[in-house]
């Protein structure tokens, strides 16, 4: 009887110190489903979900805070992809963040730039070159096409263009899809 | 397990080695359709009056031109130059005027146009400066691989892949076999037949060049039993080399494919996302090492190649030796005398080649067929649901199991694609070739291959701009803070300031007070003693004082 209430107690100890060894050594930094969010969401730092970033809308939703359906850049794929994370049902796009639109990238008309680097503060990414008095251009690769640098501009040089398909972005489509096995008529 | 006879030529005795050859799984046999295209010995084609060049013909970064429109340049003048490792030059393939550099359209399976240069011919075919090299054996494998690079040498069996990197295989690769390929296995095409027949020496003086760039030790020429005449002509022209083997393999394709010939002939299995240098062996096309031959002892850049235009469309099929950049228009009209009639026009075999929306295309470094075909005596193939068979899992050659791919790639769920090896697939075709149901199963793969690419560029693109947006919200944050502890700084300097004045004020007033307070009793005590008419003691001046203070 002794000995059994001893060895538990013994037993009871030993897991109870690698439990709290492994709290303390193996502790999570940071908030995972806040990460897993951010990884699936588009990363256009637009704004359009109401949140001032796409890790501030991570949090969000990770919170309950906001709806998982307020992203319109990452459209029915990102909410297909935060649906399966978060175990929810799909839902379509909420209308009041705006709608799914091609992929843009900002081009600023060089000539009418006057160097006022507002849109260089508005840009989410840093993706935007100039100094005071200088005329700004846009790097491309890194434009994610937000549309934040567009409001700010006082002269309206800067325009949204569709990225043009060309072979080195090209991709086969996928065929079109054979009937299933019980609409075939036999011919 | 196959034995092949692979002949060895002495000077004038015939001695027959026998070699083992190994099989891979799978393969099918597809009508050839090559005797169409080989009666007939490779036709010049004519000056065309027009040359258009796109500026990307390879796999890598597009060249960017050296030329301006209205520039007047040589035959094989460099007019656009390489822009990275993993590019290639444009030469001139003639003497003419640029006319234009702007997108035109060019033989891709998109159908979309790219940067092409136009040159308008002048007729007079004049050559550029070219230097030869007398004997390659005095060149280093270096400069060698610099020659080629710069002769814009691309793999010519198809794939486009600049031939220089597949030569620079780096010190801890040992290659120890250098593969030939002349195996040619898909169906209508024979330029590769063709140029083995013509220009045997030229194939065998590149073999050795290449052999040198690569230090490797034995050549295997490999060569499909459907071409004799090829066989014999380049078991002639290497008979004087000991390290080059001819070898007859049996027809069945794909056997081209480089990986699956090097299990043919080695035995050694390529890994999962390895490439052929990982087992020791390189393999090149027979275009490429005439190509090679031409750059080092002519010094000729590739500026034409040898092509196939067969197909039942075609009332004489035959091969060409084109300048690149000719439009295939013009040698359709050749091989029909006229306008051609045809339902479908492919750039390649009907295996791996893709279907051309235009013939108003130029002829590129890769173009080794224009097939076009007339599809009105065939029915159109009606697909159907998968059965799931497993006749496309019996014929690929890479092991792979095609119907999972299908289901996997038709639903979307890349994942699962890579899961069983999609990036294995080499899309030869053989799975689609054998479907009952006729399923295009190569499209699928090619969407979800696509699709991947596309994904990962994406995910890329994402993390560069969350990395960005972190950066710029550290920075904002960091700013912020500088500012405000810069202002804190400031406002307490300034309070301080004002506190140390304060204080310098109140003991200036105090120290006012008191000098004004001794000075007026110091004139108080003067006017004593002049009342007082003497000079007073220290002991009267303290009386003094004491009775200065009493005084009212």
């Amino acid at each position: 009887m002794l000995t059994a209430i001893l060895a538990l107690s013994l037993l009871a100890l030993a897991f109870g110190l690698l439990l709290g060894f492994s709290a303390v050594r193996f502790k999570v930094e940071g908030d995972p489903l806040v990460d897993k969010i951010d990884a699936l969401l588009p990363q256009t730092q637009c704004g359009q979900c109401s949140y001032p970033g796409c890790r501030p809308y991570a949090t969000a939703i990770a919170n309950g805070e906001a709806d998982i359906n307020q992203c319109p850049p990452g459209g029915e794929t990102t909410i297909i992809a935060l649906a399966d994370l978060l175990e929810r049902d799909p839902k379509p796009l909420n209308p009041e963040n705006g709608e799914v639109k091609p992929k843009l990238v900002a081009v600023i008309i060089e000539p009418q730039c006057i160097g006022c680097t507002l849109c260089i503060q508005a840009c989410p990414v840093d993706a935007i070159l100039g100094a005071a008095k200088q005329m700004h251009t846009i790097i491309t690769d890194e434009c994610t096409g937000c549309e934040l640098c567009v409001p700010p501009c006082p002269v309206d040089c800067i325009d949204m263009v569709e990225i043009k398909k060309d072979i080195m972005t090209w991709k086969w489509s996928i065929p079109d899809q054979p009937p299933s096995a019980t609409t075939v008529q036999p011919s | 397990m196959v034995d092949s006879r692979s002949a060895t030529l002495g000077d004038d005795s015939t001695a027959i080695m026998i070699r083992r050859l190994w099989k891979f799984n799978g393969g099918v046999h597809p009508p050839q359709h090559k005797i169409e295209s080989t009666n007939d010995a490779v036709t010049t084609g004519t000056l065309p009056k027009r040359l258009t060049l796109p500026l990307h013909q390879h796999i890598g970064e597009a060249a960017d031109p050296v030329v301006k429109v209205g520039d007047k340049v040589l035959k094989g003048q460099l007019i656009a130059r390489a822009t990275g490792y993993v590019s290639s030059p444009v030469h001139a393939p003639s003497s003419g005027t640029i006319v234009d550099i702007d997108e035109y359209p060019i033989p891709h399976p998109s159908g979309l146009n790219a940067q092409c240069i136009v040159i308008d011919t002048d007729g007079l075919d004049e050559w550029a400066d070219h230097t030869p090299v007398e004997n390659f054996r005095e060149l280093s494998p270096s400069a060698l691989r610099n020659t080629i690079r710069e002769a814009g040498i691309v793999g010519l069996g198809g794939a486009g892949f600049p031939s220089y990197i597949k030569l620079n295989p780096g010190h801890d690769k040992g290659i120890k076999t250098l593969i030939l390929n002349g195996v040619e296995c898909e169906p209508y095409i024979t330029c590769d037949d063709m140029l083995m027949r013509e220009r045997p020496k030229h194939i065998v003086e590149g073999l050795r060049i290449a052999r040198h760039a690569l230090h490797a030790e034995e050549c295997i020429i490999a060569i499909e039993d459907n071409k004799p005449e090829a066989f014999k002509s380049l078991t002639a022209a290497a008979s004087k080399h000991d390290y080059i083997h001819v070898v007859q393999v049996p027809t069945l394709y794909p056997q081209g494919s480089e990986k699956q010939l090097v299990k043919v002939l080695t035995g050694k299995e390529v890994p999962s996302n390895g490439l052929c240098l990982h087992v020791g062996v390189v393999g090149i096309n027979v275009g490429t090492t005439a190509a090679i031959y031409r750059a080092i002892c002519l010094g000729e850049p590739l500026i034409s190649r040898f092509m196939t235009v067969t197909g039942n469309a075609i009332l004489k099929p035959r091969n060409f030796e084109v300048l690149i950049g000719t439009s295939m228009d013009h040698l359709l009209e050749q091989c029909s005398g006229g306008e051609p009639h045809y339902d479908k026009l492919i750039m390649g075999g009907p295996m791996m080649g893709f279907a051309l929306h235009s013939s108003r295309l130029p002829v590129i470094k890769t173009t080794n067929c224009v097939l076009a075909l007339s599809t009105v005596s065939e029915p159109p193939a009606t697909v159907m649901p998968c059965i799931r068979c497993g006749a496309c899992a019996d014929a690929c050659p890479v092991n792979l199991l095609p119907q999972q791919l299908y289901w996997y790639s038709s639903n979307k769920d890349l994942e699962k694609t890579q899961e069983y090896n999609l990036f294995d697939c080499i899309e030869c075709g053989c799975c689609s070739y054998v479907c009952p149901s006729k399923i295009p199963l190569v499209q699928y793969y090619r969407y979800a291959k696509g699709d991947i690419w596309i994904k990962e560029r994406e995910k890329e693109k994402a993390d560069l701009a969350r990395q960005r947006f972190e950066s710029r919200e550290v920075r904002i944050i960091r700013r912020k803070a500088e500012h405000g502890a810069r202002r804190k700084k400031k406002k307490e300097r300034l309070q301080g300031k004002t506190a140390t004045a304060q204080r310098d004020n109140k003991k200036a007033q105090i120290d006012e007070a008191i000098k004004r307070v001794s000075e007026r009793r110091d004139k108080a005590v003067e006017r004593a003693n002049e009342m007082r008419g003497k000079i007073p003691s220290p002991e009267n001046e303290n009386k003094t004082d004491d009775s200065n203070s009493k005084q009212p």
